[in-house]
């Protein structure tokens, strides 16, 4: 059979066009991307969120960084605040909180090639565009022991119509805690490409928070990359009402026995938004937890997408894995895709998975109304609880009050 | 006034029809009691008033105070006065009982035009009504009624008509799951919401709930109509005789 080249996108000959015209781009994790293009529904891990056919075009990387918003949702978190826009990394504190060092390192980002990589080894093209592209690599160091109270709050921003990639690599020496935020705000037309990856040791506590209120035309593709140590404790959530297409992939790996990863996703999506959020959790040692709850409220035209594995090693004996993903349809046109998947190796584990699609519970409603609250404001009763399911997996308190506060004045905007 | 007259009334899908030319009317300040067998209509008759979607009207009105109520949505009619105390009150997790009170509360002072309650004035009126009912502060803490004990549902209902202080209130059931003691506050919980502008329809298979809630008339209710209005005394006749002289009256 003759191989067929299929046609490029206009996407794709922008993105060939700027590694071409770029003497920075590394070409090896160019090639990587470039050998299978942007991903379509032919791949099984695309198949809900076509990127080639959703990505009208490739803005190109910005030249220097644009303007800041001067609003932001977060100003109240008490943090230390690292601002990133555009993907350009100039300077990092240099004494931003005791315990932590931060750098900006021109290391070769990570394809899925590197050494112990929590990436696929087959190639992810959005994380190989991001290894392509990106400038330079945010590199935070938390030593052995501490507990660092503030969060990083990692600001990126893509402040216009260009692309910007940012990555940052955080290694969490033994024992030592912290709390990372990423919060995205992509302008109209920008496109947001990050990696962040977490590299815990053993009896670590580490949160990763990631957000996106981007712009309604904004496209905003994040990968997350965490390796737990043992009796070490992962959170990562994820909440989302911006970007008219978000990606959030996450890629999570046990190396220690004894750990616990507890994975959330809040979305509220409306008109003809897409959100997206792809995890795979690797069990590759014994005894270790997964509990992984995600909420989509999807009105208007909006399409919520859930894909999660959960993969159990032959050796990785008393795994305990519970994922749990719940949509609230609230128009006809409103659509949730679900394809949680099991990949069970080992036979002394306890897995499970759930998945729920429906619209609001109508006696409920009805309940409520007869108290005397309008529909819009008992629906909005209802839908923050069940938002409130996915937010309380947050441990940061000021973070889960702010974004509890988002989804309230998300619902107060519709009725 | 709550007037009801030759109500018709069918589930959605039209494939059943249950409530058959009711006629009832409650002047203000009065308790009425409607007693009748299992089946026969009475939680329906108070979802329609109430203002659930589930049916279908065929014919006749319910007018409150002059209004006509078929007209409203179920929050306009609960902002007029109406407050139904559910069979089976709902839980809805995730809610707290005391956003839930204070929304409504608010909802409703807002659809009358009046302004919101403060913060303190709210948690006083609470505090206090929940004393009342025997209702612990933890429970206000927790999501609406989960958990809640069948006895602990029915009160917290009454400590929402309490702080709604609605002009009818409807009682569904109320004195089922309740045990004794309770009882007893439960109707000294609505007695004490007696007024001459307030009226009350209870609805009870049992009449001894009708010793601490006595009631001003007693309505029998059967397939779908009022087939016997009375005094309080027509409640012991039908303790002691059932209801087989009304619902064969019916029948035939
Ligand atoms: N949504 C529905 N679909 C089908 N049948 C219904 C529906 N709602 C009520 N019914 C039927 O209508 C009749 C009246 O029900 P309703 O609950 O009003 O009776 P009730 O007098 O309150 O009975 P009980 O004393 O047992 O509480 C019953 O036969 C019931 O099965
Ligand atoms: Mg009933």
């Amino acid at each position: 059979m003759a191989s067929v080249t299929p046609l490029k996108t206009a996407a794709e000959l922008s993105l060939l066009a700027q590694a071409e015209g770029s003497k920075s781009v590394r070409q090896n994790s160019f090639a990587r991307y470039a050998a299978k293009g942007l991903p379509h529904r032919r791949v099984e891990a695309y198949h809900y969120t076509d990127i080639r056919a959703l990505l009208k075009d490739a803005p190109a990387p910005a030249q220097k960084a644009g303007v800041a918003p001067t609003h932001f949702a977060f100003n109240e978190i008490d943090a230390c605040v690292i601002t990133l826009i555009d993907g350009q990394l100039t300077a990092v504190p240099t004494n931003p909180l005791a315990g932590v060092s931060m750098n900006i390192s021109d290391e070769v980002p990570d394809d899925g090639l590197a050494a112990r990589s929590v990436f696929p080894s087959d190639g992810d093209p959005i994380i190989a565009l991001n290894a392509a592209f990106v400038h330079r690599t945010l590199r935070i160091v938390i030593d052995a022991g501490c507990a660092i109270e503030k969060p990083v709050l990692l600001r990126c921003i893509t402040a216009g119509a260009v692309s910007a990639y940012s990555r940052v690599v955080v290694e969490v020496a033994n024992g030592a805690s912290m709390t990372l935020i990423e919060c995205h705000e992509c302008a109209s037309g920008g496109l947001t490409n990050s990696v962040v990856e977490i590299a815990a040791g053993d009896d670590v506590s580490v949160e990763h928070i990631r957000v996106n209120l981007g712009d309604e035309s904004a496209t905003v593709l994040t990968s997350f990359g965490g390796r737990i140590g043992a009796r070490s404790a992962l959170t990562s959530g994820n909440f989302v009402t911006g970007g008219a297409l978000s990606r959030h992939q996450v890629f999570l790996r046990f190396e220690g026995e004894g750990a616990t990863a507890t994975i959330s996703g809040a979305a509220l999506l409306k008109d003809r938004q897409q959100a997206d959020t792809t995890l795979v959790v690797d069990h590759s040692v014994p005894e270790c937890v997964s509990r992984e709850h995600f909420a989509h409220v999807l009105d208007g035209e909006a399409t919520g997408v859930f894909q999660g594995k959960i993969i159990v090693r032959p050796h990785a004996q008393k795994t305990d894995g519970k994922m749990m993903s719940r949509a609230v349809l609230l128009a006809d046109g409103a659509t949730m895709n679900n394809k949680p998947e099991l990949e069970i190796f080992a036979d002394d584990v306890q897995c499970g998975h759930g998945a729920t699609v429906g619209a609001l519970d109508d006696d409920l409603l009805f309940y409520l109304r007869a108290r005397g609250l309008p529909k819009p404001e008992a629906e909005a009763l209802m839908l923050q609880a069940f938002v409130g399911e996915a937010l309380e997996m947050i441990a940061h308190d000021g973070m889960r009050e702010r974004l509890e506060w988002l989804s309230e004045t998300w619902l107060k905007a519709r009725g | 006034m709550l007037e009801i007259r030759n109500l018709h009334v069918a589930i959605e899908d039209g494939s059943k029809k249950i409530l058959n030319g009711l006629d009832l009317t409650i002047h203000n300040g009065e308790v009425a009691a409607i007693m009748g067998p299992n089946g026969s209509g009475k939680s329906t008759l108070s979802y329609v008033i109430a203002g659930k979607p589930d049916y279908e009207i065929l014919d006749g009105e319910i007018l409150l105070d002059g209004e006509n109520l078929l007209e409203m949505e179920a929050d306009a009619r609960a902002a007029a006065g109406v407050f139904l105390a559910f069979q089976y009150p709902l839980e809805i997790p995730g809610v707290a009982t005391m956003t839930f009170l204070k929304a409504a509360m608010n909802a409703q002072s807002r659809a009358r035009g009046e302004g919101e309650l403060k913060t303190p004035d709210f948690m006083r009126r609470v505090k206090l009504g929940a004393e009342k009912l025997g209702i612990p502060q933890e429970m206000l803490r927790r999501g609406l009624n989960v958990g809640f004990s069948g006895g602990e549902k029915k009160r917290m209902e009454i400590l929402q008509m309490a702080l709604l202080e609605p002009s009818i209130g409807i009682l569904d059931e109320t004195d089922s799951g309740l045990d004794i003691d309770a009882l007893k506050i439960v109707s000294e919980g609505v007695n004490a919401l007696r007024s001459a502008d307030r009226s009350f329809l209870v609805i009870t298979h049992y009449q001894r709930l009708l010793n601490y809630i006595v009631p001003d008339t007693v309505h029998v209710m059967s397939k779908g109509r009022i087939v016997k209005t009375g005094g309080k005394e027509l409640a012991l006749e039908l303790e002691a005789n059932g209801y087989a002289d009304y619902v064969s009256d019916v029948a035939a």
